[in-house]
Order: structure tokens, then sequence, then C-alpha cells
């Protein structure tokens, strides 16, 4: 399946989280933080920004700290995925864990500035792996580039919007058993 | 989540990553790339990480924390408060703490990666997560410790469990011996700038050679601290006597039985699959990282006049007990520059008391160090900042635009021997000029 467009946010390699959550600003709620997103590098993307854009970045996107209101002022802008060559592990994980979608795809640097384009979905059965998720980027200014797989246990965080709604619905799930 | 083992043999080698994360998932042996549900031994988190994040999320489920014996809370980001805002962040902690009667609560004594193996809560084997990304410094006691986010802990505490993918382990193999006035702060910005900020690409840094043997406890959780500006997971150092004594100080709970077995069991396998970096602790000079980037380092030789006004000797990476032990021997006798301010916030309050039953914070002092609180201060600039177009030079871990003060604030960082020596001078120095 085929999405909507996306227009992108080129940003540079090594977007630190103190780029993305200030700590100066690290007493507030996320809402808030989110307005200092990028302030110092990219002043006008917290106003700019549209609910479904992407992010593209340079390698290394979220190095730094372990607060995941980095990752939480990009789902409170709406960031539809953040799109790059690498990750920090750290920051990979608090994405996963707030339902926002990294995709790790060595060829992003081809990607420009303000490009539209769309993210296609495929689903597989791998025999060793399990159930793996793959995107591609799709642009009509190339061939379509091939984002790493995901597996399907990071991909049910996106699709429920996150771990906290992954752990409500085991719960319940556990709670409806018992009362069966 | 079910932990299979994709490989087929069990006798395989297995390095001291793959033996911890093997124990705590509960299987004999494990291969880089598998993904494995781990019991967690230890949950650590801290005022800014922990309960003002988890206290929300966890009534939303209706859930409890697993295990209150294996949580420990650190107040260390917010304290002492500084406004209305911090001071409701440290009230709820403090609220919390007591809801939930959390047996293990540490209170403005000190920064958390240092105030947790000073109590005896790490020791070699246990496998544990922090809500703090340089939670990794738990690797130099042989624990497998990395940071997480605030959810990912709603996960822990609820579950008493965390996924992780079997990393490959890049050996940092030191040889040699370190000359004085070199430490382990510049072993490690050197790394840093060999290999890059996300050099270690979240895998797993065992450090191992002659040079690291000799190290200290103090001087290993150095670089198991900045293996976070590596970028891996975890930074390991497999435990030895060293260890050992270290930890007999802090618990009463080890036998020699288990000591041999710690010994005998937590090293990575003759054999096991690695990749390997050769480094020669002779050579190492100084290192100096340039704003504003931990990967911007370079040998102290390489740069030209460098002033500054503010000299800082903080934090988990370079406050600890030996690191003001060092500055002191530089400044033993002297007084630092006019044009400069000394800031020293001693990374615990055992570790100041220490230093002091020493004669080492007298000598920081009379040379004209402000000493400031037990707490990260500073360094995660979430309270304490730097001022507009200050130049700094810090015994911290980071230096990243806009961390520690306004984006117009200049920080280098170095060894606590060269912040000291820097101090005195007003401008980069060599430390080893101080050092005959």
């Amino acid at each position: 399946m085929s999405s909507e467009f996306s227009k992108v946010w080129r940003l540079p390699g090594d977007i630190d989280t103190d780029n993305l959550a200030p700590g100066a600003y690290m007493k507030l709620p996320v809402a808030q933080i989110a307005k200092h997103t990028l302030e110092s590098i990219r002043a006008e993307f917290a106003s700019s920004v549209k609910v479904g854009d992407v992010i593209v970045a340079g390698p290394n996107f979220g190095i730094g700290s372990s607060r995941e209101q980095a990752a939480g002022v990009l789902v409170e802008l709406g960031i539809r995925a953040v799109i790059a060559p690498s990750f920090s592990g750290l920051f990979f994980r608090n994405a996963f864990n707030l339902g926002l979608l990294l995709l790790t795809c060595e060829q992003a640097e081809l990607i420009g500035e303000s490009e539209l384009i769309q993210l296609k979905q495929e689903t597989r059965q791998d025999a060793l792996l399990g159930i793996q998720h793959t995107f591609w980027v799709i642009s009509e200014k190339r061939e379509k580039l091939k984002c790493s797989d995901i597996p399907d246990f990071l991909m049910q965080m996106i699709d429920h919007g996150g771990l906290i709604n992954v752990l409500k619905f085991k719960m319940n799930y556990a709670h409806n058993i018992k009362a069966e | 989540m079910k932990n299979i083992n994709h490989s087929s043999s069990m006798s395989r080698p297995q390095t001291l990553a793959q033996k911890l994360i093997a124990k705590s998932a509960g299987v004999e042996a494990v291969s880089s790339g598998d993904i494995l549900t781990c019991k967690v031994d230890l949950a650590m988190f801290h005022d800014s990480s922990g309960p003002r994040r988890l206290k929300p999320m966890l009534e939303s489920l209706g859930a409890r924390i697993w295990d209150t014996s294996k949580v420990v809370l650190v107040l260390d980001h917010y304290v002492p408060a500084t406004d209305a805002q911090s001071t409701q962040i440290v009230q709820i902690t403090r609220d919390v703490a007591k809801e939930w009667r959390l047996p293990n609560v540490i209170d403005t004594q000190g920064i958390c990666h240092v105030v947790l193996p000073e109590r005896g809560h790490l020791k070699p084997g246990m496998f544990c997560v922090g809500g703090d990304s340089h939670s990794p410094t738990g690797g130099a006691f042989g624990t497998y410790m990395f940071g997480i986010g605030a959810t990912e802990m709603l996960g822990v505490v609820v579950t008493g469990e965390i996924w992780v993918q079997v990393p490959r382990t890049l050996f940092m193999n030191w040889r040699g011996k370190l000359r004085d006035g070199v430490c382990a702060k510049d072993m490690m910005l050197h790394m840093i700038a060999r290999l890059g900020m996300n050099g270690g690409a979240y895998q797993a840094v065992e450090f191992t050679g002659d040079a690291v043997r000799h190290l200290n406890m103090h001087e290993r959780m150095t670089l198991s601290n900045m293996s976070a500006e590596l970028g891996s997971q975890v930074g390991l150092v497999a435990p030895d006597q060293i260890t050992i004594d270290y930890l007999k100080n802090t618990r009463n709970d080890l036998n020699e039985e288990w000591c041999r077995h710690a010994l005998q069991h937590w090293y990575s396998d003759e054999g096991s699959e690695g990749e390997h970096f050769d480094f020669d602790a002779n050579e190492l000079s100084p290192q100096v990282a340039a704003p504003h980037s931990p990967a911007k380092s370079a040998s102290i030789q390489s740069y030209g006049r460098e002033r500054f006004n503010v000299a800082y000797i903080g934090a988990c990476t370079g406050a600890k007990l030996e690191d003001l032990r060092a500055a002191a021997r530089i400044l033993k006798g002297r007084k630092v520059a006019s044009t400069l301010k000394l800031l020293v916030a001693p990374a615990s309050a055992q570790e100041q008391r220490i230093a002091a039953s020493e004669g080492v914070m007298k000598c920081l002092e009379d040379a004209g160090a402000t000493v400031l609180a037990n707490t990260c201060g500073a360094c995660a600039g979430y309270g304490f900042n730097f001022q507009e177009n200050d130049r700094v030079i810090s015994s911290t871990a980071r230096n990243f635009k806009g961390r520690m003060g306004p984006a117009s604030v200049d920080v280098f960082l170095a060894s606590p021997y060269t912040v000291a020596a820097s101090a005195l001078r007003g401008e980069l120095c060599d430390p080893r000029e101080y050092l005959s």
C-alpha cells in the first residue's frame, strides 16, 4: 500500500537530542518543548512543519541523551517518518516506543529538500525472522529506494501508536482471557 | 517474543556481552543479531526521566511496579531546585517515592552513575537498564547496562523485561602504559575521534589490554561512561581483582566462591567473534575536543592558543574521586588565572568526603575553585548554565551546541588534568608541564 504524498524537510547528519529537545526547555511538557524543536539549526521548522511531513537527514540522527522527548516532539508536530542512513540506537528505541516511524535508508542522501515522496509498505513472512515489514521511498525523481526491514513487534508499536498502547492492548487481552 | 536460539552450536565461543545477554534471557548461548527478551536485574531512573514521566503512564495502565527492590531512584538532575518548575519536579519525585514505597532512593547525594556502584548496586553478571544515556557506565563492573527512555522504562517496570538485539562486539585493545598526566578521558576522546560519535553503531564495546587492566574502577567508569558518545549500547570491562576489591568495599555479601566464579566466567572467550581496534597507550598525549562535538578531538599539541574564562570539573564523566585527585595534583600550591573562574561539582557526596579527607578539596579551594553541589549541574544544562559567549574547558562528556548554555557558548572537552592546567594559565595548557 502506498501512502499520501509527504513533503520532505532535509537536515544534515549528527542531529543531536539537544537540537531536537533543548535541555533548557526540558522542564516543560512535550507540547511546549515542541515549539523549540530544531531552533538552534532551523528556526522556522517548528512553526512551519505540517502534519504528515517527513524528515530526511544525514547519518547518526538522534545522537546524545536518552530523553525521549527528542522523539516525542516529532510525534507532537505530526512528523510521519524520519528517513536517514543511520540513527542513534537509543533514539531508535525511543522513537518506536512513542510510535514514530524511523526508516533506515542507505541512499537517503539522494532525497532533496521539499521533495514530495510516498512511502510504500510491504509485509512478508521470513522463515527465520518471522514477519518483516519493508518500506520503499517512492518519488518521481528516481527509482524507488529500499529501507531496512522492520520486525513485526516494532511495527506493532507504530500501528498502536507506541509501547504504552501495546501494553494496554496486552493487559486488556490478558484480563479478558482471565474473565472468560 | 519467544527466546529461540538461532545458533546451531552451543559450544561456540561467546563474547562477554553475549554471555551477559544469554544469562538474562535464560538461554545457553546467543548469536549477534538474535532478538531476545531479557529479565532485568535492576532499573535505575532519576528525577528527570523517572516518576514525573512514569506515574501518569503507570496510572493510565492501572499497573504497578513489578519489583520495587529492583528499582533505584536517584535525584540528581533538578537538585538543588533553582526555580518553581524544578521545585515542582523534585517534589513530585519525592512524593512518588513515598507513594510507591521505593526502598532505594538516593536524594541529592550525587550523580546516578556514580552513586549506583558506590552503594553496591552493581556487580558482574547483572543485566540493568537506566533512564539516562550514560547508563553504560555500569559496564565497568561487568554489568550489561544501557540507557533507555521513559516509555521504555514504563515497559520495564511493568513487565520486568526488555528486548535486545544481540550486538557484535568491538574490542578496543589498549596495549602499553599511559604516560603520567594522560588518563581514561584522553583514551576515550581519542577513540571517539577515530570511530566517530556513532561509530559504536549501538553494538557492544569491550575495553581490553594492559593499559585498561592497570586502570582503577573510577577510570574504567570513565571509559564505560563515554561509550555513550561512541554510540554503543554498552561499554564493558571484564571484571578482575581490581573490580572485586572495589566491590568488597561496597557490599559484604560476596563470598570467595562467588568472586572466583565471577572471574572465571565473565570475560570474552578466546576466539569469540568481534572487530578489533588496536591502540598504543604509550603514544597517547592529552586529547582535547573542539566545539561542538566530542568527535572533534585531537592531541593537545595540534591546537593553537585557546583562551577560556570558565574551567569546569564536573559530571559523572569528569568529577569522580580520581578526577578530583588528578586536578589537585596540578593545582596544589598554585592559583587559578585571574581571568578565569574554576567550578568544581564533585560527582558524589561520598567521593567529596573522601577527597576532603585526603586534602584534595583543600587543594582545589586554595587554588580558587568554587565548589558546587553534587549533581549533574551544567553538564545536563537543566538548571545551572553557562552565559552568552563563555569560553569553557570542561571535563564533561558532551559539548553539543546549546547544551550547556546559549548557542554562543564554546565548550572544549578535556581530561581533569588538562582542565586544571588550563585553569592555571587561562588558556589551553598541556598538564605535563606541571608534572615532573
